[in-house]
């Protein structure tokens, strides 16, 4: 608009006539705006769809629970999961295991948590916890027989050497936080629906 | 750039001038399609349809770009992932029905904007590389759509590349090999898919560079207009920017409407049912018809059923490739001085009906095979033919056209030059004689 | 040159054409194709009204219900619906637990391993899956079907013409052979006497080629009891049903209208302000062009000057 004058008088034939004080300038210099406003404002919301695509599908959403049989997990024993698309820890543990969990002091931990905040009350030998490092994301060792777990007896990260106990609380290396535990419930004695 | 008035780009803010010292793009864009690209001011909605077919190309590229993060180019599952796209990708269904539809958007632009040239005489002289550019552009995406059609693996996809390959087998003695290379097996398949999907991704930057060629070599005659008479001066032309950005905002506006209408109303519209039947080798669809910007091919190539020295496949191929190959030709097989239509009594009889002719080819082209459809056919691929090769070159001899304006302004502003001329150049011109000493 | 040998190709093509032209009429002339049962008596799909047609279509959610309830009742005993997932039924107004329970009850099960053994096994659906096929692959539903192939029925509106109505029109267009007649008086045993339905296959004007292997589904008025006490007449059960599977095919239709109309009016505001914006600018060009910018009479004069000292002439 800056290359065109514009003329105080109405140019147009039969356009109604604007006051001589300059309204018509004004209206359309507005209409001008809004114009380039419209196609400013559609063309934002066009890409609205091109970022929405992004976003998790419908059918990735729907797996977002996992039911487990846990009845065949013995003492002492583990087992790994799949919750979406992710590890997910299920170890029974040993009286052992839980008395040594017990008897650290929580105020000492670098993320103060009890063993009896991340079970289910009445179910301390259950400990569900996501086989992800919070350090970068790695899977510990640790949940299956044999692999090394670590100087605390819970889990080992080998990639940067973060060393859980067990319960599943971080003592040692880059980690910031514990393994973290998701939401859960017991549907019946022998089975977990996580998620 | 194009006219000596043109304006040169001076930077409006010192982060501008500072970019554009180092890095010219600035400059360059505002040549192209800024104020510095002085266009006639005579333009018909018709010119319209160069910018929407860029606007087409650049919705295709950036939804197929999208489309492409769901889709899988894997025989046992391409189908499938189109109907994921379809069903569960968070706003997957309008992705996919713009860049679907937008195949149709797009060659409906473009065969407005072909015909558009062939009215006007665009591809006359000095424009006769922005044309052929154009015909270049427009076998790209003959190419790029056929190949965009097989990715989703149904039933019409499967056939239809079994079809259009199958035209390389009309070659004698390479024929076969030649297709069984090209699909990479015997019949369509995991191979030809996977290379079929490569290619679709990246025709359409090809085609973008071959846009790119084509404004640079427009932006050297400068555009066309409907009167064909060369601009003169200054006050023949308008800055591109606003005064044809505005009338493009406005085409653009009216163009989406239509388009909307198709993608949100009637998206099956333009497609085929048995497209939504995944791909099976061991059965074809009873009635196969490409998509509708092929039907007028699609007849000529069915049009030839006589064995004549050539095969008859051979001689439906031939001609067929023959039909747009032609158009690379136009610049000298028309010789007529005079471009626009609007000057030519005669060839404005034909070009109305070659259009006809067409439609007619169209028809055809997605008929059913009947007696009277083949002869139909056959007729008007015959007139195809007879236009561009034989009617084309005879009339641009023979036809006497009529006097041409002597400028631009007079022929769009009848009477009103004095008030109309720019400030300033008003007193200088008078109402005959065009004010050439402007320059 | 170019026109020359354009000339010469030019009647090439068009004498070939016109070769092809006169031998195919001759041909015509002499043996003119004979007139087929599938021309004259296939019908095309029934008029008949759905909630989703249109631009303002939407679902009935209660016959779109009452439909799924005629798929799992009747149809996905041969049927799949291999695109449609069980979480897409919450679209239908079920809520998560009943979703659940369909899955969990579905008839047919997922195929699965077994952890312990690594055998093929099944397992109940869950809701994330998409609806088990009634047969395992192509060959066990040729074999169960009389060699024939019942089709997938998630896209069947889409891959039919006609769409719903086909479906709806099929179902209810099952006729006896014998003494059929179309709608202009013709017999089709005595036209075409060797068009009779083989065994095995079943008459219905509706389908392609007037034979088809599906014995009629529903066949009879409440062969399906309906929970909110619609009368199940077969006329009903195929409607409701064909209401189905548009669902199927498109669960995303009512989306698309929506989205459709608030794209329209907020386009067809932009074009109307554009349009203005454009008289605006050119109303201001067919007269005074402008005498800042480009076109000002002092800007060209130092184009002048520059270029003269440049040495360009023009």
């Amino acid at each position: 608009m800056a290359t065109v004058s514009e003329p105080a008088q109405p140019m147009m034939p039969g356009e109604p006539v604007a006051d001589a004080s300059g309204q018509g300038v004004r209206r359309r210099d507005f209409i001008n705006i809004a114009a380039t406003s419209f196609a400013g404002v559609g063309a934002g919301v066009a890409i609205v769809p091109l970022l929405m695509q992004f976003a998790p599908s419908a059918d990735v959403q729907a797996l977002s629970t996992t039911e487990v049989d846990i009845s065949k997990i013995q003492p002492g024993q583990g087992i790994k999961a799949v919750w979406r698309k992710q590890p997910v820890f299920i170890r029974n543990l040993l009286p052992a295991e839980i008395a040594a969990a017990n008897k650290v002091d929580v105020g000492s931990l670098r993320d103060p948590q009890s063993l009896a905040d991340r079970t289910k009350p009445g179910k301390a030998n259950w400990l569900i916890t996501l086989g992800v490092c919070t350090h970068l994301g790695c899977v510990p060792l640790g949940i299956g027989e044999g692999e090394n777990r670590g100087e605390y007896g819970g889990y080992f990260c080998p990639c940067h050497g973060s060393a859980y106990d067990t319960a599943g609380r971080i003592r040692k290396g880059p980690a910031p936080k514990n393994l973290v535990v998701p939401e859960y419930s017991f549907t019946s004695p022998t089975v977990v629906q996580i998620g | 750039m194009s006219f000596a008035w043109a304006k040169p780009y001076e930077p409006t803010s010192p982060f501008m001038k500072w970019v554009d010292e180092r890095l010219p793009v600035p400059r360059l864009v505002y040549g192209a399609i800024g104020g510095g690209y002085p266009v006639p001011r005579n333009l018909n909605y018709f010119w319209n349809f160069g910018v929407l077919a860029g606007l087409a190309l650049m919705i295709q590229i950036i939804t197929g770009i999208v489309l492409a993060m769901h889709y899988y180019s894997y025989a046992g599952g391409a189908f499938d992932s189109v109907e994921r796209i379809m069903r569960d990708v968070p706003a997957g269904w309008v992705l996919r029905y713009v860049h679907q539809n937008g195949a149709s958007f797009f060659f409906a632009i473009i065969y407005i904007h072909i015909f558009r040239g062939l009215f006007y005489g665009s591809y006359k002289a000095p424009r006769e590389m922005v044309w052929m550019l154009g015909v270049t552009i427009y076998l790209l995406m003959m190419a790029t759509a056929f190949m965009g059609y097989v990715l989703p693996w149904g039933q019409m996809s499967y056939w239809g590349a079994q079809v259009i390959t199958g035209f390389f087998s009309a070659i004698p003695v390479v024929g076969e090999p030649l297709r069984i290379f090209l699909l990479g097996g015997y019949a369509p398949d995991q191979a030809a898919l996977t290379r079929f999907f490569s290619l679709h991704y990246l025709l359409p930057f090809i085609i973008a560079a071959v846009t790119i060629l084509k404004i640079w070599a427009l932006h050297i005659p400068g555009s066309s207009n409907p009167t064909g008479v060369d601009v003169k001066d200054e006050k023949d032309t308008l800055p591109f920017h606003p005064f044809y950005t505005a009338k493009d905002g406005f085409g653009i506006g009216v163009a989406l409407l239509i388009f909307s209408i198709f993608i949100f109303f009637l998206p099956y519209s333009l497609g085929h049912p048995d497209n939504y039947i995944e791909a099976n080798p061991l059965v074809t669809p009873a009635h196969i018809v490409p998509e509708w910007y092929f039907w007028p091919f699609y007849a000529i190539l069915r049009s030839f059923t006589v064995d004549f020295i050539l095969p008859a496949k051979l001689w439906g191929v031939l001609a067929m490739f023959s039909a747009v190959l032609v158009l690379f030709f136009l610049t000298w097989l028309d010789r007529s001085p005079v471009r626009s239509s609007s000057y030519r009594p005669v060839y404005k009889i034909f070009f109305w009906v070659l259009v006809a002719d067409i439609i007619v080819l169209g028809y055809v082209g997605q008929a059913h095979i009947t007696p009277l459809n083949v002869a139909l056919g056959q007729v008007a691929s015959a007139y195809y033919f007879l236009h561009f090769l034989i009617i084309l070159p005879l009339v641009s001899k023979f036809e006497r056209p009529l006097p041409l304006p002597n400028s631009i302004s007079e022929s769009v502003l009848h009477g009103e030059k004095q008030e109309s001329a720019p400030f300033g150049l008003a007193t200088t011109g008078s109402t005959t004689a065009a004010p050439a000493a402007a320059e | 040159m170019v026109r020359i040998i354009g000339f010469f190709i030019g009647l090439g093509f068009v004498g070939v054409l016109l070769l092809s032209l006169i031998v195919n009429g001759v041909d015509s002339i002499k043996n003119p194709p004979p007139a087929t049962a599938e021309e004259e008596f296939h019908l095309g799909a029934k008029d008949v009204r759905f909630a989703s047609d249109g631009a303002f279509g939407r679902f009935d959610r209660e016959q779109v219900q009452r439909g799924f309830q005629i798929y799992k009742e009747v149809c996905s005993a041969c049927h799949s619906l291999k695109y449609v997932s069980f979480y897409q039924l919450k679209d239908l107004g079920y809520n998560e637990a009943e979703v659940k329970a369909i899955a969990n009850q579905w008839a047919i099960e997922v195929p699965t391993v077994n952890p312990e053994t690594g055998e093929p096994s099944t397992r109940k659906a869950l809701i994330s899956d998409r609806f088990p096929s009634p047969y395992a692959n192509e060959t066990a539903a040729r074999a169960a079907n009389n060699n024939a192939l019942p089709p997938d029925l998630s896209l069947i509106t889409e891959s039919r013409e006609g769409g719903a109505h086909y479906v709806y029109s099929l179902l209810t267009g099952y006729r006896n052979q014998q003494g059929y007649r179309n709608a202009k008086g013709q017999e089709l045993l005595k036209e075409f006497p060797d068009v009779k339905t083989p065994a095995g296959l079943h008459f219905n004007p509706y389908f392609a080629n007037l034979n088809i292997a599906m014995p009629p589904p529903l066949t009879s008025d409440g062969q399906v009891t309906f929970a909110d006490g619609t009368k199940s007449t077969v006329d009903q059960m195929a409607k409701d049903v064909s209401a189905f599977l548009v669902w199927t095919a498109e669960p995303t239709l009512e989306n698309r209208h929506r989205a459709g109309w608030v794209t329209m009016l907020f386009l067809l505001t932009a074009t109307v302000l554009a349009y203005l914006a454009y008289r605006n600018l050119w109303a201001n060009a067919k007269r005074e062009v402008s005498v800042r910018g480009p076109l000002e009479p002092a800007f060209r004069e130092r184009m002048n000057e520059q270029k003269a000292e440049r040495g360009i002439a023009g």
